[in-house]
């Protein structure tokens, strides 16, 4: 445990304050963290902690306060200097160059520009020497491309090491893990602190904070909320101070399983690159009830959902709706079928980033009546129907005229589920449907998930957060290389036995084989 | 005289190796460029002020050597150009890129109004001449080829090696790469993106302008309009071709080179006569197409290539 004398003091921030125009991003933020010592920095999206993390290392400016490492004032705006000072930051998205060997992301810029040669013999003997003193074993001549989510984070956290990091900065970096590589990147954690590191672990998920972390750290706002020891408080008592109210959880009671409306038959589709394709997969979605898919992403949740979204077709196997079998599988035909979908990238596939509110409320059903008639669109029923959008899916905007690339993501995604609950379907294909959501959307975004089920839809919900999984599914199925896992009824499963299934252990090898 | 023959004699190599010379120095350019992750469409512009500017430069009175150093300089000139516009602006390189070859070769040929009013013909300058080196020139077939030739085309071969161990072996070449596949990783790193793309843009527009003056000090002995004549277009051809790899973008070129070569010479051969001879210039660029489809399909393209980079977004 940390000691509190002033001398083990390795990071101390002094009323950081931070505006972008007229947001005040971090106000007087003030934080310190000594030797050996985990704080979890806590917050919902927007309170302030990226930005926070950014000032430490040198990507934004301050506008007030100051940054002290070892004792050393820290010049701003400048990330060799944070580097120097032995600042390491492992960030939520990976700056990895991925047509590179591990070695060579490693090494980059650790050595003059002007420098004649490299020393790759050394470079490897330091990398296996941190490799065994960490636990993070990852082959240095392999290529970034190549390696699984977790070892890509391994290879950044190696990154930081190499540069003889003493305090490590991890945002989010459990997002993107299986439960047993998240067990892994907890005992590396453990090594490093054992070592005299320091650690900032900004996270969501409140048991890790629980499990991992020595003090805890809110932000709201863009200010501290509230700071003590882990040991002085549980999930419930975090989860309140990081929303500033009690968090509602949405009541996930058992939903009432009616008639099958969409069964895919021993469906395999084609591998895309390195993401997997269905392998002879069989799958029924049940009116009232929330189907979930749980696995690591990139084992072919994409292909489900695009097979289910009418984007592509069966390779093999059949797609039945109702128990008719359905051979011409189109987006139309599936919108057509009462399928609503949210997509997994609300700005990739869900919005046109400058179209207005009322254009892309009508997306799907633009060449439907109201919206057009005999070839000619009807403007003012589209500007109608996303101003019914706007109140009453709370959207927050400054009207249907505005265009969708000014919301924030959450507003984004209520437009979105507006959208697809005002058609009333039938099936709602859920596809990451609160990523990047802080609570209070996640709260909407669920509770209104489920009274679509409690009035009869099925919904497929994929994601990759096991406690969502977990709260809203009335049947769970793991996805991992493409295989579909046996159905588990609500309950009859620990995260951990997911995380089994997750990591592909269990599947029928036959049943794989047979595409 | 078949096409086997003409692949046997020196003269055909010879011809190969120093139509290859000029494509050599401007792939190489190209590839730091777009391994840095930024396209650069000014290349063939870039080439044309670079064979006037070197000619000029030897026209004038300087040496040869210091007139290839003066077209460097003019490369690097456009570079910085191109560089500012594309790399701390961001704006598309395409659009600019092209904007860069027209403004290089609408001020070449304006300057070479300027200089010259009065000429109907260019004056001609006594360009490079074959250096052979002892012994090795007098392998058979081989030696002719790549030991008698111009001291420029020697210095292009040595650019290769040089440009691929910068690129494979020093951090500098690490980070230049690093920055054409995520420049996110080299700004996490403490190194400037902008630094480091605006200056391989420089030094590989440099090293265009070098390869268009290989045409007017070393291939010719004179400055003509339109003698680039779309190599710079070839040579973007090249590295995609190269798979962005600096020795298989040398074989790329030289194979280009060889099928130039080999045409002219079966258009004299009794098959050429009764053929169109457009169909013999249209041949190098056919079997380049067939190639770059071949050789092409496994090539890694730098991930963040034309992907512009700004420091503060996330």
């Amino acid at each position: 445990m940390p000691d509190d004398t002033e001398a083990q003091v390795v990071l101390r921030l002094d009323r950081i304050t931070k505006t972008f125009g007229a947001l005040t991003a971090n106000d007087s933020v003030s934080l310190t963290l000594q030797k050996g010592e985990v704080i979890a920095l806590l917050g919902e999206n927007g309170a302030g902690k990226t930005t926070l993390m950014n000032i430490l290392f040198g990507q934004y400016t301050a506008d007030s306060g100051r940054v002290e490492v070892m004792g050393a004032a820290l010049p701003p705006g400048n990330p060799r200097a944070a580097l120097e000072a032995g600042v390491g930051m492992v960030h939520q998205h990976f700056t990895l160059a991925e047509n590179m060997t591990v070695l060579e992301n490693v090494t980059l810029g650790t050595h003059s520009l002007c420098a004649l040669g490299l020393d790759r013999a050394a470079a490897h003997a330091r990398l296996a020497q941190l490799a065994g003193d960490f636990g993070l074993s990852v082959d240095p001549d392999a290529r970034v491309g190549a390696l699984t989510v977790g070892e890509r984070q391994r290879v950044e956290i190696l990154k930081a090491l190499y540069r003889d990091a003493r305090i490590l900065i991890l945002d989010e970096p459990t997002a993107v893990l299986t439960p047993q590589e998240t067990t892994d990147l907890f005992d590396t954690l453990r090594k490093a602190v054992a070592l005299g590191l320091s650690i900032i672990f900004i996270s969501h998920k409140l048991h890790e904070v629980m499990t991992i972390s020595d003090r805890v750290v809110i932000l709201r706002h863009g200010k501290v909320v509230h700071e003590g020891a882990t040991s002085g408080t549980d999930r419930r008592d975090l989860a309140d101070r990081m929303v500033g109210g009690r968090v509602t959880v949405p009541k996930a009671a058992p939903g009432i399983p009616g008639a099958p409306l969409l069964s895919l038959r021993d469906v395999s589709t084609p591998d895309r690159g390195n993401a997997p394709g269905l392998k002879a997969l069989n799958l029924t979605l049940s009116a009232g009830q929330i189907t979930g898919l749980a696995g690591v992403s990139g084992n072919g949740q994409a292909a489900l959902a695009d097979l289910v979204g009418g984007m592509i077709r069966p390779a093999v196997g059949a797609l039945a709706l109702n128990d008719a079998e359905v051979l011409h599988w189109t987006p139309r035909a599936a919108i057509h079928a009462g399928i609503a979908r949210i997509p997994e990238d609300r700005h990739k596939t869900g919005t046109i980033a400058d179209f207005d509110l009322s254009e892309n409320a009508i997306l799907e059903t633009y060449r439907d009546a109201p919206f057009s008639r005999h070839g000619w669109m009807n403007w003012r029923a589209a500007r109608d129907f996303a101003a019914r959008i706007i109140t009453s899916y709370d959207v927050r905007c400054p009207g249907p005229a505005t265009r969708i690339r000014l919301l924030s993501g959450g507003n984004m995604q209520k437009l979105i589920l507006g959208r697809v609950m005002e058609g009333a379907p039938q099936i709602i294909l859920a596809n990451q449907p609160v990523r990047g959501l802080d609570i209070g959307a996640v709260n909407y975004v669920h509770s209104q998930l489920l009274a679509a089920r409690d009035r009869g839809a099925a919904v497929l919900l994929i994601s990759e957060d096991l406690d969502e999984i977990m709260a809203l599914s009335d049947v769970i199925h793991v996805i991992s290389e493409g295989r579909l896992s046996p159905p588990f009824a609500r309950g009859t499963m620990s995260p951990a036995d997911l995380g089994v299934w997750m990591t592909g252990e269990g599947y029928d090898e036959g049943a794989a084989h047979a595409s | 005289m078949d096409i086997f023959d003409i692949l046997m004699t020196a003269s055909f190599w010879t011809a190969a190796i120093r139509i290859a010379s000029p494509l050599i120095f401007a792939t190489l350019g190209e590839l730091i460029c777009e391994r840095a992750g930024v396209l650069n469409l000014g290349i063939e512009g870039i080439m044309v002020a670079g064979a006037f500017a070197g000619w000029m430069a030897v026209y004038s009175g300087l040496g040869l050597w210091p007139g290839v150093l003066v077209a460097f300089l003019v490369g690097m000139g456009f570079g910085l150009i191109h560089s500012v516009l594309t790399v701390p602006f961001g704006l598309s390189q395409h659009v600019i890129g092209l904007g860069v070859t027209l403004l290089a070769t609408s001020s070449t040929y304006y300057a070479y109004r300027l200089a010259l009013p009065e000429v109907t013909s260019p004056p001609s300058i006594m360009p490079f001449q074959p250096l052979k080196i002892p012994f090795l020139s007098d392998i058979p077939l081989v030696g002719p080829a790549l030991f008698a030739q111009t001291p420029l085309t020697y210095l292009a071969f040595i650019m290769v090696a040089v440009v691929a161990i910068i690129l494979y072996r020093t951090p500098l070449g690490l980070a230049v790469r690093a920055s054409g596949e995520n420049p996110a990783a080299v700004a996490a790193q403490g190194l400037s993106v902008t630094a480091i793309r605006m200056g391989a843009v420089m030094i590989g527009s440099g090293l265009m302008a070098v390869g268009g003056a290989f045409l007017t000090l070393s291939a010719f002995n004179s400055f003509f309009f339109e003698m680039v004549n779309g190599r710079g277009w070839i040579c973007i051809a090249l590295v995609v071709f190269g798979a962005w790899k600096p020795g298989k973008a040398l074989l790329g070129a030289i194979l280009f080179a060889a099928f130039d070569a080999a045409q002219i010479r079966i258009q004299q051969t009794p098959i050429g006569a009764d053929i169109p001879y457009q169909v013999f210039l249209m041949l190098p660029y056919f079997l380049s197409i067939l190639a770059l489809v071949v050789m092409s399909r496994r090539a890694e393209v730098p991930a963040a290539l034309m992907v512009p980079f700004n420091k503060g977004e996330r």
